[in-house]
């Protein structure tokens, strides 16, 4: 499988989980996966909206105990 | 016990003055020493920058000797950290030194990455340096209207930089009686006008009152001449460019293997470097997600500073960093406001005031008491 990297924004407001992932996304390589873990329940909408905006994949979203993990892979 | 620090800017300044006073004796009886190593011997107060872009500030205002920031016991040297050797507790610096620690403190910060973004060191304004907020400032009064477009990378330092050079941007216009020849047009890389969602709240309506237009989810990939491509696959024309570029923390940092993009991945309450007991990072250079602020490294460097003294006189730390940031935010018109927030309190900032703006333009000042660990 390929790597998949924690990206922890739990708990944090600025510059917040999509902030993060973007930054992770440019150190990634194409193919990785990244988990995003959120306790800001707009990630389960504005993840998904940049990641389909840019062509990437989301693998899976879920939320346990108010925390939102999404999982997202890197296609280009 | 030697305590290093590697860095002399805002995180590494207060750590030492406020280690210097807690550990007085130790210091004072030889127990226990400081040394601080830095790139420069001159401390600059970043938020100037904003200032001397538009004119407001000259830029020698910026600068104090470092020195005359310090504790005369702690012994301080502009000699910059070449080779990080964690497993043997010591650095190597340019000057071939070899520094051996018991606790180092790595607090070297962040820098804007031009050079990640193909095109925009050539055709883009910025200001995050000395010498292109003077370049800015000199295009600004060179430009007599047309369309200014401020675009931002992804990660940068001080998140109100990019909404604060934009209302800034307004009363230069204004001042100058070329507002109504201006078009600005504000890109943000995220689905909303700020990162903070209060913030966000509060700007977007004032930038439809001022008539500043927006586009979100706008992550700058390739500047041409007169026309900036997102990552997102849109694009914006401008006749003046102004950016926020990218960050990276140094490059000695990412060389070390210390951490991806030159970001060190520390834990967010003790502010240890993730797997190594007797290595602190602070401010810009960790890989928190939080803002990258000199509040932020503030705020982590009171904490450390009780726990390594703590730890030297008990053996024990005693205090949890709890991710506070404080930033203030200038809204333009002469008026400011601020967010304040930690781990578990998000921000609740409040309508900009002149009181606000006045404290701000006031701790420009302050802040050199601030960096002695007086406030
Ligand atoms: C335009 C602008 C506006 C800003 N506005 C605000 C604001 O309003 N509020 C706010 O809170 N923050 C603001 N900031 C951010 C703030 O200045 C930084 O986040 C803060 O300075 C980070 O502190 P630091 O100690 O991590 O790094 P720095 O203060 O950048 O210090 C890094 C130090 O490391 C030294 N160094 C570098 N490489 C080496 C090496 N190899 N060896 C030894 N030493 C080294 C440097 O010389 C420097 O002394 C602003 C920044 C900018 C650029």
């Amino acid at each position: 499988m390929a790597d998949r990297k924690i990206v922890d924004a739990k708990n944090t407001f600025c510059p917040g989980p999509l902030m993060e992932l973007i930054a992770n996304m440019k150190q990634a390589e194409v193919g990785d996966e990244l988990a995003v873990l959120s306790t800001d329940e707009g990630s389960a909408n504005d993840i998904p909206e940049w990641i389909n905006k840019m062509g990437h994949e989301v693998i899976e979203s879920s939320e346990d105990s108010g925390v939102w993990s999404i999982v997202v892979k890197k296609t280009k | 016990m030697k305590i290093l620090i590697v860095g002399g800017g805002m995180g590494g300044t207060i750590l030492a003055n406020n280690l210097a006073r807690k550990m007085r004796n130790e210091l004072k009886s030889g127990k226990a020493s400081i040394t601080m190593l830095s790139a420069s011997d001159k401390h600059m107060y970043q938020p100037g920058l904003l200032y001397v872009a538009v004119g407001k500030m000259n830029p020698s205002e910026m600068y104090r000797d470092q020195v005359s920031l310090l504790e005369p016991s702690i012994e301080f040297k502009v000699d910059p950290v070449t080779e990080f050797n964690l497993d043997d507790n010591n650095v190597r610096a340019k000057s071939g030194t070899t520094y051996n620690y018991d606790i180092i403190v790595i607090a070297t910060g962040s820098c804007t990455h031009a050079e990640g973004t193909p095109g925009l060191a050539e055709y883009a304004e910025q200001f995050y340096t000395e010498a292109d907020a003077v370049k800015m400032y000199k295009k600004l009064e060179a430009f007599e209207g047309g369309k200014v477009v401020v675009a931002v990378g992804v990660p940068h330092k001080c998140p109100m930089a990019p909404l604060e050079i934009t209302f800034m941007l307004v009363d230069y216009f204004k001042q100058r009686g070329i507002w109504d020849k201006v078009q600005l047009h504000y890109t943000y890389p995220i689905g909303r006008t700020h990162s903070l969602e209060p913030v966000a709240k509060w700007a977007t309506p004032e930038f439809e009152r001022l008539g500043i237009t927006y586009e979100t989810l706008f992550n700058m990939k390739e500047v041409n001449e007169n026309v900036v491509m997102s990552e997102e696959g849109t694009e914006a024309e401008y006749d003046l460019l102004i950016t926020v570029p990218a960050h990276k923390g140094m490059q000695v940092i990412e060389d070390a293997g210390l951490g991806a993009g030159g970001f060190i991945p520390t834990d967010r309450k003790r502010l240890n470097m993730e797997g190594r007991d007797n290595v602190y990072v602070l401010g810009d250079t960790t890989n928190l997600p939080i803002s990258k602020a000199g509040s932020t490294a503030h705020f982590e460097a009171e904490a450390l500073a009780e726990n390594i003294a703590s730890m030297m006189t008990i053996g024990t730390a005693t205090r949890d960093y709890d991710g506070k940031v404080f930033c203030f935010i200038e809204a333009g018109d002469g008026k400011a406001t601020y967010a304040m927030f930690n781990y578990q309190n998000p921000p609740d900032p409040k309508a900009p005031t002149a009181g606000i703006h006045m404290f701000k333009t006031a701790y420009n000042k302050m802040y050199w008491a601030s960096a002695r660990g007086l406030l």
